[in-house]
């Protein structure tokens, strides 16, 4: 199985010429077919013969356009792509073919990266658990019966399986490290104007964030140094130059502070999650580092922020599904995308905008504070993804507030801004993946990759697959 | 209004499209009155697509600074955008770009001829589709062209300081001929490139609040529909509050065949548009500096030019300011002015017949070409200095009055001397040379 290699490897294979894009490519089409009946990680998948003339075409190029040259990947369904579906996830854009693509998307083209398909995902990233979509809920495949997490849910299972070799994930509340979590895999969600959100079906945008996943904190590394950096499509993103991320993921452990936030651990927690976070915490004892005890009080009221701010600027962003235009009625919303809708109107009502959205902005201030605060103690900090492992299917679906809940850990982040990198860090005891996540300073990227990748050179949870599914992968 | 029971509370709002190459949010085209067809300057920006993000024109920001500075505004100097949030189906977004609590200008004044007008806010956003409800094909169908989506918008709010509707007139002429000065906008009021709104309510004469209810009067595509439209609202209102009706906020638009305001729609409640900032557009920083260049790049307005006109030139302002339409047409009026003072003839005079129009110079003309025209049509051949003196002297012992009264300071009487002159010389004099001539002999 060529994609079970690093994309380092694979460059290096495919400029001695030991492997074709086409091989690539062929491999990624037929494991994704496969395993898409069952697993539902993908709403779109490319035809083939166009798959193989643009593989082709990489393969006869004398030199490489970049690194991820030739290398197959994927797409969230929330990404436009020129004359490719794109719907979110949802019926409201279920025959929408974008004219324009999303720059992240343009960035991946120029650089050669061949798009395979777009992933299934929660209906306009509503949702962590990928059974609000409108398509087929995607299963985890670790254990069909159970979620893969969401809103990036397609993304995390399409790499987990090796159908792809990386995807583009969205980030808004957890919706790529929830998912990461979950499928054992390593997701990054970057720093707020890190990378160009234009072509991203906005989900709350001063919260949205784009990011890749793949399986390793190198690979990732590999995939920022193509998609980071400022867009003039884009008034939000960062005029900060991005860096060599990929180049030396190499850092010495005895430098480094790791906070163990307090409240990340404290009620609520999965005993067997608390376990294998604080083991891997131990891990990078053993490897150098220090460990700081470090408090977040105001992770009490992060929830609460949180979706007053997303469902807000939810409400606004989706008022454009208007039904006057992209062929369907307001009607084809689910269930968690009307509920947000209407959260979100309310808290911006007249009479109600001061009680909610702007004591939320104001209390956004406070924890924005209360990180800087920590990070002048820590260099980063050490904390599970999620309070539970990946749920059954079903569990949550009719459990609004609980599924919430399950995104304590992951919503603060993007309320505050930061990067933040899960990777996985074990397994319970049924052998469903649990991952934690290295939060970092605004534009810490490079450090959380070489932190995480310090973990990853001294365990292995990450080179783990889940057990085989569909017939075509027995090469 | 004929009595004085009532007085007119009157404030306006006034849209105005910018001319700028690109619309406000994205790089299309802003240019959409002459568009070949419908739909043509659009992208996934401006026509809301899924993921289209906006990016602010800082052309048009700084036009609207510069519009504020010209109104003598208070500029921001930290403002942000808003999102206003309504649904109609001209707006592809479901919400408009506009400002609501932190507007780049703020509390100006634009003085005119009837008064004084405070300007409450200036701010900036995207103009809206344009909607074509039309027949086609024996169906009636309602068609959206987006050409028009996203040009950037100035709306200028005034306080509710405008006394007649000759006043509202005057602010909203004025108001254009600034704005076409800056050369920020064309001001294009039948297509729609300038809106004008009034907001009309009557109070009785010694009361001083606000009445309780206002009527807005919309759709007036020309100045003198605007006057029209405020003065029959003036004499409809004031019948109906002394048949002791009580009069509702409402939106009325003016006929103009049958000369008449007409209820368009009455507010039930006040819309909640849900303002909150928006969160693809970081606030916008304007330091000092920024400001101090916009500022001095704008020209010497009309108003200031005809100040200095009737000082330097004794043109009198109400003849000069039809001439300062533009910084280039002021150049070239200067140079004309200053030709004639040299050759000792009278800009005024020219400025006047230009007035008058009892002189017409064509468009892109020269100072030089203006002068020989002025000339030529007065035939000012120059006249014999002695035969004028005696004509001069025979005038002023006949007047003995007149000048009696000239020296003991009632200078006004020199126009009627001017014409007594004027009158018993035989060829086309030029008044100037009298004028001074006549001066010299009645101050010897």
């Amino acid at each position: 199985m060529l994609l079970n290699t690093s994309i380092s490897q694979l460059e290096q294979s495919l400029q001695q010429k030991k492997i074709s894009s086409v091989e690539l490519v062929t491999e990624a089409l037929s494991q994704a077919t496969a395993q898409n009946k069952t697993l539902s990680d993908f709403i779109t998948l490319r035809e083939k013969e166009a798959l193989l003339t643009q593989a082709s075409s990489l393969d006869a190029m004398k030199k490489p356009k970049s690194r991820l040259h030739g290398i197959p990947f994927s797409l969230k369904d929330t990404y436009a792509t020129k004359d490719v579906l794109t719907t979110a996830g949802s019926n409201v854009l279920q025959s929408f073919i974008p004219p324009y693509n999303a720059t992240v998307y343009q960035k991946l083209l120029d650089a050669g990266a061949i798009l395979i398909g777009k992933n299934n995902q929660d209906a306009f990233g509503h949702g962590s658990s990928n059974e609000n979509t409108d398509f087929s809920p995607a299963k985890n495949p670790w254990n069909t019966q159970h979620i893969p997490g969401g809103s990036s849910g397609g993304s995390a299972i399409s790499i987990a399986t090796r159908a792809v070799s990386f995807a583009i994930g969205e980030d808004t509340g957890g919706s790529i490290r929830n998912p990461a979590s979950m499928c054992g895999i390593s997701g990054l969600k970057v720093t707020y104007g890190r990378v160009s959100r234009y072509g991203a079906v906005a989900y709350a945008s001063s919260l949205d964030s784009v990011g890749p996943m793949a399986k390793s904190a190198e690979d990732l590394a590999l995939i920022l140094e193509v998609i980071a950096g400022a867009d003039p499509l884009d008034a939000t993103t960062a005029t900060r130059p991005s860096e060599p991320y990929a180049t030396d993921l190499n850092t010495d452990m005895k430098k480094v502070v790791i906070g163990n936030p307090k409240e990340f651990f404290a009620e609520g927690i999965d005993p067997e999650v608390k376990q294998i976070v604080l083991a891997a915490a131990e891990e990078y004892r053993q490897a150098g580092a220090t460990l700081e005890e470090v408090s977040i009080p105001f992770l009490e009221h992060s929830i609460a922020i949180y979706y007053s701010l997303a469902m807000s600027e939810a409400s606004s962003n989706l008022a454009r599904y208007d039904g006057v235009r992209y062929g369907a009625s307001r009607d084809a919303f689910t269930q968690e995308n009307k509920r947000r809708i209407m959260g979100g109107t309310f808290a911006l009502s007249s009479g109600y905008a001061d009680k909610f959205y702007k004591t939320a902005q104001k209390a956004r201030t406070v924890l924005i504070e209360e990180y800087a605060k920590v990070f002048q103690k820590c260099d980063v900090l050490l904390a599970p993804v999620t309070p539970t492992p990946a749920a059954q299917l079903g569990q949550l679906l009719n459990d609004p507030l609980t599924i919430l809940l399950e995104d304590l850990y992951t919503v603060t982040i993007n309320t505050v801004g930061v990067p933040s990198l899960a990777i996985p860090a074990g397994f319970t005891k049924n052998k469903l993946p649990v991952g934690m996540q290295l939060i970092g300073k605004k534009y810490a990227e490079r450090q959380l990759l070489q932190i995480g990748h310090a973990y990853q050179q001294r365990t292995d949870w990450h080179t783990q697959q889940p057990p085989t599914i569909g017939t075509d992968n027995d090469r | 209004m004929t009595d004085n029971t009532y007085s007119l509370v009157c404030g306006m709002e006034v849209h105005v499209e910018l001319k700028t190459v690109s619309k406000m949010f994205c790089g299309c085209a802003n240019n959409p009155f002459h568009a070949e067809k419908p739909n043509i300057h659009t992208c996934p920006v401006c026509l809301g697509m899924p993921g289209g993000l906006p990016v602010a024109n800082r052309t048009a920001i700084d036009w609207t600074i510069k519009l504020g500075l010209a109104l003598g505004c208070t500029i921001n100097q930290v403002s942000k955008f808003d999102r206003k949030h309504y649904f109609y189906p001209d707006l592809p977004k479901g919400y408009q770009i506009s400002q609501y609590d932190l507007p780049f200008c703020e509390k100006g004044q634009l003085n005119t001829a009837e008064g004084a007008v405070r300007i409450r806010r200036i701010h900036l956003e995207e103009d809206t589709g344009k909607l074509q409800h039309t027949t086609l094909d024996g169906r009636k169908v309602s068609l959206i062209d987006f050409n028009r989506g996203g040009v950037p918008l100035v709306e200028i709010v005034t306080e509710p300081d405008i006394t007649s509707p000759a006043h509202a007139k005057a602010y909203a002429k004025q108001l254009r001929d600034i704005l076409r000065y800056l050369d920020i906008a064309d001001c294009d009021m039948e297509q729609g490139g300038m809106r004008l709104e009034a907001n009309v309510s009557l109070r009785p004469v010694h009361k001083t609040q606000l009445p309780d209810y206002k009527i807005e009067l919309k759709n007036i595509n020309s100045f003198r529909f605007l006057e029209q439209a405020i003065h029959y609202e003036m004499q409809r209102q004031q019948a109906a509050l002394e048949a002791g009706e009580q009069l509702h906020q409402e939106t009325r638009g003016w006929d103009s065949v049958k000369n008449r305001t007409f209820a368009q729609r009455t507010k039930e409640a006040a819309a909640d548009y849900r303002y909150f900032p928006d969160p693809d557009l970081p606030p916008i920083e304007l330091p000092d500096e920024h400001i101090a260049t916009i500022q001095s790049s704008i020209p010497e307005l009309p108003a200031q030019v005809v100040v200095r006109w009737s000082d330097q030139f004794a043109v009198d302002p109400r003849f000069g300011l039809p001439l300062a339409t533009s910084p280039e047409n002021v150049a070239l009026f200067e140079d004309v002015f200053a030709q004639l003072t040299a050759q000792q003839q009278s800009p005024n005079t020219l400025a006047s017949d230009l007035h008058n129009k009892r002189l017409n110079i064509s468009a892109n003309t020269s100072a030089a070409k203006i002068v020989a025209a002025f000339q030529k049509a007065h035939d000012t051949a120059v006249l014999d200095s002695d035969e004028l003196e005696s004509i001069i002297s025979a005038v002023l012992n006949k007047n003995s009055d007149a000048v009696k009264k000239y020296q003991n300071g009632q200078t006004q009487v020199l126009g009627f001397l001017m014409g007594q002159v004027m009158k018993e010389l035989k060829s086309k004099p030029d008044a100037q040379q009298v004028r001074t001539a006549l001066g010299k002999a009645l101050t010897t």
